[in-house]
């Protein structure tokens, strides 16, 4: 029985088409994107950005209005309640940047650009994995290669997801698609393995389950580490603002800061995104187990992969309550956070190669 | 946390509007802090730090170690230590994972050996000082836990606390005057605070309600969860047995010690606990990669097995595959491994069959199940009737390939091939001194030669063949081929626990990361002038940022009892030195 007959070649060779499509659109979204950065910077807004913050820190106040409620039967409206919010206590009250064009209309069509190639690019892209996995007729997260691209499927997706809840993630743009860049890079040179079949051990739905929610799982930290990353600069800068005499940051870079959202808001985001993946990656590992137990006979056996998605399970249970302790909230939780991706990281290219476990599979 | 100075000076302007507004003596902004603490107070269970040094005795110690131990921040040090010390483990070989690749590491690294060996690096998870930082974190986990159930059940039968004096210093706030009596207005704000599930009560003219208790349940369910989850994987580990057989097609496994290849067992194991049942291997089937980068890669295992649950239960048949492990007894018998054991009939050289039957080699080259045999004959006679020991020494190819040598080319029997070469004289198993099935001493053994007495004497067989020593010294027929597979049977406690600890962790995690505790209240007095000035304040942890959005909510549906009235023209609008609009965010 050749089973390697299953393998729809024709299908395999468009899905590498599309990928390669996918890079290249990826490429011009990238070219968009820094034409954004760069005519955001010459905006008067983005040179004044950091005047303007220090303005507004003294007000630390903000309002937030709400709807309007229809009373009874008529369409009376009321008058709206004004609801003023504080920031907590100690913390600074600073604005968000007004984003990558630093708003200015050249540097927001440019802007608008990349969003749309990305969006196509997106678009090959899934192609590509869609035609992938039906050339194999199953999940298309069997090897490195498979894993990496859909990964940055997956990323990608997250951040046109928030896009279209208008969240407030524009200015994470040129960073996720240099990474999906590379990401594909990788995979097409050095990860790269022919379309195939399984080995039998791969053979379970629970390739679906462990697998889907893994790359899940990375995707969302991966915009949770670039947020801490961009945190630790933003709160850096703002401290400078603060204090003028202090060591300052290039005029280039401070012009890049300047319109990026603010440092309290790049915390509160990659909070958020981590606190919201923390159990869909405790999750992760309990179906790995479960898989394990059906497969190896046992449901935790310390092989390197587990091990590793543990100790980035216990570097993100850390952050999560380093955020609770006073004395370890701000920056030190922020290292611990990009030290937790570091690991998951680690965990997904250092023990693929590196180390021979249970987990080898990965057609390196 | 030290605030700024832009942040103080507003502070302090706020400040003066309140002292002008109202009189009172005591609004230092020392106790309105203080006041602010105790209605932000046990929003949370989390314990409060505390870096104070004991005063003296032996009980002080003790309770300082025990406040330290049961801290934030050291459990935190140890979550850290806890990952920092797993690191170890995945890099160096572990004894418990490749016992062979221990062995191969000391050899290749003496100088580092000893060191490692102290450090207990070839056992990490099972060592003294990884026990320790987990047996630490777990008593600070209790030590965590015991009191904040106790505090949280203090919360539960008490109610929200009362309102602070001024709400405007909270995190979302709302006002407006309105023409409705103060007490109506608090009645319908304690109905709408019920209907929203939120727990409240009335004092001192303000309604005080919080929502969102489940977080700490789910907070305190996950840490629990983990202890459980703990507890179930030390008892799968004191009283696992895991084992494996190897069994040739058409031999049987009876769940007994001595059937076992090799088991290992937990320290509190019994032998008599083995649970009677057994199986027979009837056929194993494997299909494999033929062309491709993955070629050779194994595609299909299944193991058909005849099993016996019990000492005498009725024969059942089912297949074994490497996902779908047969389970038995709360036991569990998963596929391994594969390989082919040639059959062989020996004869001596009167013609009598000294060995009839499969044997089982050692795999040499993984993929493609190349294996290296030695067939030992004791008890042999030569043609002339003389005692003599004969062994027979080679390979087992799947798929010979006689240009590419002595090694399998393909794991799948495409041509089966066994080589083979011939030795006479002594074993050195007379001596009682246990050998390896698989090595052959020569010491004492003589290499048969081919009659021109040069080369030396070697066959390759295909299934049927029959080797001839020389001088009529005897022969070797290579009747068929059996696949053997390798069993591993295993029986863990715990592990419907583990699981149960595994999803109330979940559960647990969940909740506690998803619910958000948060505290309104709504104060409603007669100003002034004779009309009800209407006080809305929200407190939630920093992350809720639907605080305010739900604060309005609130407000809109209040303002249906309290409809706002018209805004006299210098109302006293609380304080607010900044126009709100500037700061705006969207």
């Amino acid at each position: 029985m050749n089973l390697a007959a299953a393998v729809n070649e024709n299908l395999a060779h468009y899905s590498n088409v599309l990928i390669y499509t996918a890079m290249a659109v990826y490429t011009l979204a990238f070219l968009a994107h820094i034409a954004e950065w760069v005519f955001g910077s010459r905006s008067a807004v983005g040179r004044t950005a950091a005047a303007i913050t220090t303005e507004t820190a003294a007000a630390n106040r903000a309002s937030a209005t709400v709807r309007t409620a229809e009373k009874g039967g008529g369409t009376a409206v009321l008058e709206r309640p004004k609801v003023i919010t504080r920031a907590a206590a100690g913390s600074r009250d600073v604005p968000d940047g007004p984003g990558a064009s630093g708003g200015t209309e050249q540097g927001d069509v440019y802007g608008r650009i990349a969003v749309g190639l990305t969006v196509l690019a997106f678009l090959t892209h899934a192609g590509g994995v869609l035609t992938r996995a039906l050339s194999v007729e199953r999940a298309p997260w069997g090897n490195m290669y498979e894993f990496s691209t859909t990964f940055g499927m997956v990323a990608v997706a997250t951040y046109l997801v928030l896009l279209a809840l208008k969240k407030n993630v524009r200015w994470i743009g040129l960073p996720l698609v240099t990474t999906v860049l590379l990401d594909l890079g990788l995979a097409v040179s050095v990860l790269y393995t022919d379309s195939d079949q399984l080995v039998p051990a791969l053979h379970s739905y629970w390739l679906w389950i462990h697998v889907s929610c893994a790359i899940i799982s990375g995707a969302a930290l991966y915009m949770g580490a670039v947020s801490t990353l961009l945190y630790l600069f933003r709160d850096r800068y703002e401290a400078q603002l603060e204090n003028p005499e202090s060591k300052q940051f290039r005029q280039g870079v401070k012009s890049v800061l300047a319109r990026v959202p603010s440092a309290a808001s790049l915390d509160k985001f990659a909070y958020r995104i981590n606190a919201t993946v923390f159990p869909l990656w405790t999750f992760t590992i309990i179906a790995g187990a479960i898989w394990a137990e059906a497969a190896w006979g046992r449901y935790w056996g310390w092989d390197p992969k587990e091990v590793w998605s543990f100790i980035t399970w216990v570097a993100y249970a850390c952050y999560l309550h380093a955020r609770a302790t006073a004395g370890w909230k701000g920056r030190k939780a922020a290292y611990l956070a990009l030290i937790a991706f570091a690991c998951y990281l680690f965990n997904y290219y250092g023990v693929n190669i590196f180390i021979t476990g249970k987990h080898s599979y990965a057609g390196v | 946390m030290s605030t700024t100075d832009t942040d103080s000076a507003a502070e302090k302007a706020a400040e003066a509007a309140d002292e002008t507004a109202d009189k009172a003596a005591d609004s230092g902004k020392a106790a309105e802090e203080r006041e602010l603490g105790a209605a932000g107070s046990q929003l949370s269970t989390a314990p409060v730090e505390e870096v104070s040094v004991p005063s003296l005795g032996p009980l002080g110690w003790a309770r300082w170690f025990w406040r330290q131990l049961t801290s934030m921040r050291v459990a935190l040090l140890l979550l850290f230590l806890l990952s920092l010390g797993s690191i170890p483990g995945s890099l160096i070989p572990q004894t418990s994972i490749d016992q062979l690749k221990v062995q191969d590491f000391k050899d290749k690294h003496p100088t580092v050996t000893p060191v490692y060996e102290k450090l207990q690096l070839f056992h990490v998870y099972s060592s003294v000082w990884f026990s320790a930082i987990y047996i630490l974190l777990f008593i600070s986990l209790i030590g965590c836990i015991v009191p904040r159930t106790w505090q949280f059940v203090g919360q539960l039968r008490g109610r929200p606390p009362a309102a602070p004096r001024k709400l405007t210093r909270l995190p979302a706030y709302t006002t407006w005057r309105s023409d409705a009596e103060p007490e109506k207005v608090l009645e319908a704000a304690q109905r709408i605070m019920k209907r929203r599930r939120f727990r409240s009560q009335l004092t001192g003219g303000a309604v005080a309600a919080e929502k969102g208790y489940l977080r700490e349940v789910g907070n305190l369910l996950f840490h629990a969860s983990l202890i459980v989850l703990l507890v179930s994987f030390a008892a799968g580990q004191l009283w696992k047995t895991e084992g494996s057989s190897l069994i040739t097609e058409g031999g049987g496994f009876s769940n007994s010690l001595t059937q076992y290849d090799d088991i290992k067992t937990g320290q509190l194991f019994k032998s008599d606990d083995l649970a009677p049942f057994s199986f027979q291997l009837d056929r194993f089937h494997a299909t494999y990669e033929r062309s491709g980068p993955q070629m050779r890669t194994p595609r299909t295992f299944r193991a058909d097995v005849t099993y016996w649950d019990g000492a005498d239960g009725p024969a059942r048949k089912t297949s074994i595959k490497v996902n779908e492990p047969l389970e038995i007894q709360n036991y569990k018998v998963f596929l391994l491994n594969h390989g082919y054991s040639p059959v062989v009939t020996v004869r001596d050289g009167k013609g009598d069959v000294v060995h009839q039957g499969p044997v089982v080699g050692l795999p040499i080259d993984g993929a493609n199940l190349t294996e290296s045999m030695v067939i030992k004959l004791g008890d042999y006679r030569d043609k002339n009737g003389k005692r003599d020991q004969v062994a027979y020494q080679g390979q087992f190819l799947p798929t010979w390939v006689r240009s590419k040598g002595m090694f399998s080319q393909f794991p799948a029997l495409d041509n089966p091939a066994l080589v083979l070469t011939a030795y006479h004289g002594s074993l050195g198993i007379d001596g009682g001194t246990p050998q390896s099935v698989y090595q052959l001493d020569k010491s004492r053994m003589k290499q048969y030669r081919e009659p021109d007495g040069k080369t030396k004497f070697a066959r390759a067989l295909a299934p049927g063949d029959t080797m001839k020593l020389p001088n009529g010294e005897g022969s070797l027929t290579f009747d068929g081929i059996k696949s053997w597979a390798s069993f591993q049977v295993s029986h863990k406690p715990g592990d419907q626990t583990a699981l149960l600890g595994a999803v109330g962790a979940l559960v647990g995690l969940v909740g506690s990361l998803f619910i958000q505790r948060r505290r309104v209240w709504v104060r409603a007095a007669r100003g002034a002038d004779g009309a009800t000035v209407v006080e809305m304040a929200g407190l939630g942890r920093s992350e809720y940022a639907k605080l305010p959005e739900e604060l309005a909510e609130l407000a809109v549906r209040l303002q249906t009892d309290a409809p706002p009235a018209a805004e006299p023209e210098d109302g006293p609008e609380p304080a607010d030195p900044a126009d709100p609009a500037e700061g705006a965010r969207a």
